[in-house]
């Protein structure tokens, strides 16, 4: 295929996904902001396996113009984070449900629906609805988050003023087989403000999320979230973030099952001494896909910066890390670390990583490693020895590989919580 | 306490007979020394003893307290009340010493049927073995082993023996690596477990692990078998004449 059939290709397959759909209506700046969304999307085509960006995660259903079925899964046991006192916000199928949600307040924080803040005549949110998104499609196209933006149906717009005592929990309810959501967050931390937000949940048959967050000067931003349950759904994530001066973002995902998930990163560090953080636990097993693709930017000086994601995979299941750290040439004393490492607990599962450094800066220290590779048969036997059973002793040691990545966590009752998760995960695959 | 009888072990992967034939008898409460030169079977005999994956018994059986233990796993000989402190103990990133203990203890209270150690209890009891072993809350807290010295490796072997309280401990070569000040403390944690039923086989190659743990009986393992058996002055003959003079002795007779 040449270049010019493939995008060709692309921009057909846009066409098809696109047709039938409608730009929400709002405020004429908020329909121009969509319009010119739409009109990028046009231009640049969705994905397709060919592009170098999607070679080892397959677009096509993403692309399709119906969402591929997915069964509704009943659990058991609460969902995560239920334990913790928070602001819940619920989603079902992409659309808000204020009738079982908290009401949307909450001291030092602003929060608003989407669809109200777009279509206000003026708003904050005018400066940053999807202007993170458009400025993360260079060096790199991220099409997938501007659809979103041209579509979005519904989302949280937050603000911080202050520090929020509650973290604000977004709960994505999945009910109807077919659904496919398309949901926006645009979020602000003021300067020295701290907001932890949560989410969790299916969402819908297939999902398109982006989140953009905004951490002003001395700003801390957490962000955690566990993708479960319904194990046929498929879901696009983006989450674009800004990095002021001596601010803080941090960011952990757990993925448990799920078919196909691709969840990207980008995050621009502007502001000296700052800290951004990105970690992710994923379980796959079976017919699972996970995709982690992060792209972070150092553009200020004596940063820190670390990637850390640990993949456990079995019965086929197939992971993928593609990371990136970029050093612009003023980014002195940049301190930047990355690791992926796939733990494989069959001969028939796949990690696959591509990791990226890219540093023009000449003052920093930057580290990456990615490994693969199976438990280690020697710390095995010595629990094994000290009277630990197999099974316990293999769960014990995968909790340990996955570790590094839940230490990303900070606060304490969230991170029992995810950890909790990872053990009941293990403990029902028990051979 | 411990029978070995008879006992043949070869590599799975390679046809390499490593036992040829091994005797042993362990009673209540002594303490006996396997000692040999590099290659005659000394590791590979506790190594089959506690159940590795990678060799082949081929002939023999190991009785523990009257139970064939060859057919157990790992664990399960390890709930039966043996115990490896491995030469060179292994190091666990993610698990911090502390939880590898209680797993470890409770799994086998478990195992055996009796009620987990409560936290409390636990802590109480961890803290106390690890002081008289000068093992400090540090290294309880750190992953297990991880940048440990090899002094504080083996002290933390003997934490764990003084925790799971075996009837059967093997010590493999928990000398090599110790200066004199930790072999003193290694050997003060082991005897400090000498209650008269305990039973300990202790693997070295030098004798002078022996002057601090005194043997009841001292063995001489050459080409997987148990060539000579005596008293404690073998192992002083040893550490005077080394081994080629009495390997000699035993290939004329």
């Amino acid at each position: 295929m040449t270049r010019a059939e493939l995008k060709q290709k692309k921009l057909d397959a846009t066409a098809a996904r696109v047709e039938g759909m409608t730009l929400p209506a709002g405020a004429p700046w908020a329909e121009a902001l969509r319009q010119d969304a739409l009109n990028r999307l046009l231009s640049m085509g969705l994905p397709q396996g060919r592009d170098e960006y999607w070679r080892w995660t397959r677009p096509d259903s993403l692309n399709a113009a119906e969402a591929p079925k997915a069964a509704v899964f009943v659990a058991s046991e609460a969902p995560v984070f239920s334990g913790l006192d928070r602001i819940k916000i619920v989603f079902v199928d992409g659309v808000f449900d204020a009738e079982v949600s908290d009401a949307l307040e909450g001291e030092n924080l602003e929060i608003m629906r989407l669809s109200d803040a777009l279509s206000s005549d003026i708003h904050w949110v005018k400066d940053a609805y999807g202007v993170q998104e458009k400025k993360a499609q260079d060096p790199v196209e991220r099409p997938f988050a501007t659809l979103n933006t041209a579509f979005a149906t519904d989302g949280m717009v937050i603000r911080a003023t202050g520090k929020v005592a509650k973290p604000v929990s977004l709960v994505y309810l999945h009910k109807k087989e077919t659904s496919d959501a398309i949901l926006h967050h645009v979020i602000r931390v003021d300067e020295g403000a701290d907001l932890t937000v949560l989410e969790n949940g299916p969402a819908a048959a297939r999902f398109n999320k982006v989140m953009e967050v905004d951490v002003a000067d001395k700003a801390a931003f957490h962000h955690v979230r566990a993708q479960g349950r319904d194990h046929e759904r498929r879901a696009v994530t983006h989450v674009f973030a800004t990095v002021g001066q001596e601010a803080l973002f941090k960011s952990f995902t757990m993925t448990a099952n799920g078919v196909l998930t691709r969840n990207e990163v980008f995050i621009d560090i502007v502001g000296d001494d700052s800290v951004a953080h990105v970690a992710g636990a994923a379980m796959g097993d079976g017919d699972f896909l996970h995709d982690d693709t992060v792209f972070i930017t150092h553009d200020a000086e004596r940063c820190e910066s670390r990637q850390v994601f640990k993949k456990v995979l079995r019965n086929g299941a197939k992971a993928v890390f593609q990371g990136k750290i970029l050093v612009k040439p003023e980014a002195q004393k940049t301190d930047g670390y990355q690791i992926s490492q796939g733990l494989l607990l069959d001969d028939n599962s796949q990690f696959l990583a591509k990791p990226e450094l890219e540093i023009y800066a000449d003052d920093v220290a930057c580290s990456h490693g990615s490994t693969v590779g199976a438990i280690d048969d020697e710390a095995l036997f010595y629990l094994r020895s000290r009277g630990v059973p197999a099974s316990d002793a293999t769960d014990l040691l995968t909790l340990a590989f996955l570790a590094e990545a839940i230490e990303e966590i900070e606060d304490a009752a969230i991170a029992e919580d995810i950890l909790h998760r990872l053990e009941g995960w293990l403990k029902r695959r028990r051979k | 306490m411990l029978e070995i009888k008879n006992l043949h072990v070869k590599l799975e992967e390679e046809d390499k007979q490593i036992l040829k034939g091994v005797n042993l008898t362990v009673g209540e409460g002594e303490v006996h020394a396997i000692m040999g030169p590099n290659g005659s079977g000394k590791s590979t005999t506790s190594y089959v003893l506690s159940g590795r994956d990678g060799y082949v018994v081929t002939e023999g059986e190991v009785i523990l307290d009257g139970e064939n233990i060859l057919e157990l796993e790992p664990e399960e000989r390890a709930a039966a009340g043996l115990f490896l402190a491995f030469q060179y103990p292994v190091e666990i990133p993610g698990v911090s010493n502390m939880t590898f203990l209680r797993t470890a203890v409770n799994a086998q209270r478990k195992a055996r049927g009796e009620e987990e150690l409560s936290a409390t209890d636990f802590l109480k009891t961890v803290r106390a073995k690890a002081k008289s072993l000068q093992i400090d809350a540090d290294m309880l807290k750190r992953p297990v082993n991880m940048g440990f010295s090899g002094g504080e490796k083996k002290r933390n072997e003997i934490l764990q023996m003084a925790m799971l309280e075996p009837k059967l401990c093997i010590l493999d070569e928990t000398d090599s690596g110790l200066d004199v000040d930790a072999m003193k403390l290694v050997s003060e944690g082991v005897n400090a477990l000498r209650d008269g039923k305990r039973s300990f086989v202790v693997i070295t190659h030098y004798q002078r692990l022996l002057d601090h743990i005194k043997p009841d009986v001292v063995h001489i393992m050459y080409d997987g078998r148990i060539v000579k058996t005596g008293g404690p002055e073998l192992a002083l003959e040893v550490e005077h004449n080394g081994y080629a003079d009495l390997l000699a002795e035993v290939e004329k007779a």
